[in-house]
């Protein structure tokens, strides 16, 4: 924004400014990363004489070590497992009821959505005594069911409001004219409004996935079996295990930052889009 | 269109079904695990807990009990206090920060797109990651966070952030104010966006400066974006666990300088050293007291919210 009435070199100082700050927080996000990574290739002796330095030799062993002896196999594809089973079920879930909300007029429509809508805003990990409960009752505690049934219920209201909302702006000529075709209901669904809402399948996703992985809450509680334990409660195992070894422990943060690092290089734009999704109009 | 009658009804029949079952597995699962648990909540913590075994109804007695029972009492004061500590520092630093960023960043600034993504990357990552990391760096003997210190001449200033009771909950809520801060900067950059450039051109023809431009256009225009970061970032204050559990232990050390509330319920459901056994009824009622809480302030925000877009 350049203000009228001033010169052209006091915006060029403002300018100049603006680049100073912008660049100094960069520096205040990119470096600890950059120490993780560096860190990681040394060893721990290095780490406490030359904190500073480049690593003398790359010491890439760390990294096979948090991968086999320290389990990461294993934490990664448990983490997998729950992330990909709950999200495939809360967007099939999801835009079922979503699809029956937006689509259909019957009584209880207004009703039944705003029951959904209710989960928004209550969090959900303060029902955590019943939960837990629940889950014990249904033997489903030490499980993967355990955790993918919390992520899924928690995350479709608002999945369930942002799919209700796309399909209630498709015309209303479009599935009517599929269903003159002789198309039935589940045709109409799948061919006909799939492909028009897919851009807020996406949204749903980036919404719901990073959370899910990142998740610490409930695998704490419900998970007791190490060969269960997702990515983020197998650290704190690791953290126990290997307290002293530093430059082990930055290979392991290294290691569980890689995936969602790599995946948001290549794709930021979305993620910053489904991430901020209800703070955010648009 | 017309159908034969029976053929109308069977087809009205056949689409009630089909929305039926449409709505039947987010209907239950969401009844099940989400709906149920949380009258569950409600209602735990009105009944008297052997364990985890349900006793008899004693109406307000759990909440009488985690007011003036010790350790309760103290503790339930305790973590309270370090919410909302946690809060207004948030607000202050973090958000304050991103509302700088953003209007940095609006405008033809030059690289925008850039430090807007690496600005937001840490919001991607773990609290685990991002917790233990700073711990590391936070190492009082060996961490780069005191080493730098030294290195520019301020070595004097190095201490043990984490294990001093004055500044252990400061260096916590800022590791997470390095975490968040590309979340309000996104929010807020989106609502100056928004703005017209008329307005913005009509504030200057009419000769104001860039200061009661900010203060009298902007920031009003703004109210809906501070809103929602405000209510945000009360749920997450008032809900925070992660970064405290996995930097500073379940009991928030040193000395439960940075005990939360969500710790405090954490210990009494599943039991700990300070808090003895697994208490369901004082569990049950902090959970009751933070959702009150969580859902008055989000309530509050939503209304004025509406109020304003009305004005608007």
């Amino acid at each position: 924004m350049l203000p009228a009435g001033r010169t052209r070199s006091q915006h060029m100082g403002g300018a100049a400014l603006a680049q100073t700050v912008l660049f100094v927080n960069t520096l205040l996000v990119l470096l600890p990363m950059v120490f993780m990574v560096l860190s990681s290739l040394k060893t721990t002796r290095e780490i406490f004489q030359r904190p500073f330095s480049l690593p003398a030799n790359l010491a890439w062993q760390n990294y096979s070590v948090v991968w086999d002896a320290a389990h990461f196999s294993l934490y990664f594809r448990n983490s997998v497992i729950v992330t990909v089973a709950s999200m495939v079920l809360i967007l099939v879930t999801s835009t079922l009821a979503a699809y029956a909300l937006g689509r259909y007029q019957f009584r209880g429509n207004d009703l039944i959505y705003l029951y959904f809508l209710t989960g928004i805003m209550v969090p959900i990990r303060l029902a955590i005594i019943p939960l837990f409960i629940l889950m014990r009752d249904l033997r489903l505690l030490d499980t993967y069911w355990s955790l993918i049934l919390v992520y899924t219920a928690s995350g479709l209201p608002s999945a369930i409001f942002i799919l209700t909302g796309f399909f209630r702006t498709l015309p209303r000529d479009l599935d009517n004219a599929a269903r003159i075709d002789g198309a039935g209901e589940l045709s109409v669904l799948i061919r006909v409004m799939l492909p028009l809402v897919r851009p807020a399948l996406a949204i749903v996703t980036v919404y719901n996935i990073i959370p899910i992985w990142n998740d610490f809450f409930f695998p704490l509680v419900f998970i007791h079996q190490d060969r269960l334990k997702t990515l983020p409660l197998g650290l704190t195992v690791f953290f126990g295990e290997f307290a002293t070894n530093w430059a082990l422990l930055f290979a392991g943060l290294t290691l569980a930052a890689a995936p969602v690092i790599g995946l948001y290089i290549l794709m930021s734009q979305q993620f910053i889009k489904g991430l901020t999704a209800g703070a955010v109009k648009g | 269109m017309s159908f034969p009658g029976p053929r109308r009804f069977s087809y009205r029949v056949s689409q009630a079904l089909w929305v039926a079952a449409c709505l039947a597995p987010a209907l239950m699962l969401f009844t099940i695990v989400v709906a149920y648990p949380i009258a569950g909540a409600m209602a735990y913590s009105l009944f008297r807990w052997d364990g985890i075994v349900r006793g008899g109804f004693v109406g307000l007695v759990n909440f009488q009990r985690l007011l003036t029972q010790y350790p309760y009492s103290v503790r339930m004061l305790t973590a309270f206090w370090h919410n909302v500590w946690t809060f207004a520092l948030t607000m202050v630093i973090q958000n304050g920060l991103g509302l700088l960023f953003a209007m940095l960043l609006a405008g033809r600034t030059w690289g925008a797109k850039i430090y807007r993504a690496i600005f937001f990357m840490p919001v991607t990552l773990s609290l685990v990651i991002v917790g233990f990391l700073w711990q590391l760096f936070l190492n009082p003997v060996w961490g780069i966070v005191n080493k730098s210190l030294a290195l520019i001449g301020l070595g004097g200033l190095a201490r043990p952030w984490l294990g001093d009771v004055h500044t252990a909950l400061i260096a916590i809520t800022l590791v997470n104010a390095w975490r968040w801060v590309g979340f309000p900067t996104i929010v807020f950059l989106a609502g100056i966006q928004a703005i017209p450039d008329e307005y913005l051109e009509a504030a200057r023809l009419d000769g104001a400066g860039p200061g009661p431009i900010f203060r009298r256009v902007i920031l009003p225009l703004l109210a809906p974006q501070v809103n929602i970061i405000v209510i945000l970032t009360f749920i997450g204050a008032f809900n925070w666990f992660e970064l405290p559990y996995v930097m500073q232990g379940v009991t928030g050390e040193p000395n439960h300088a940075t005990d939360v509330l969500g710790l405090l319920f954490y210990r009494s459901a599943f039991g700990a050293v300070d808090t003895g056994n697994p208490d369901v009824g004082i569990g049950s009622s902090i959970a009751v007291i933070m959702f009150t809480l969580i859902l008055v302030v989000s309530s509050l925000g939503a209304i004025y919210l509406r109020r304003r877009e009305v004005e608007l």
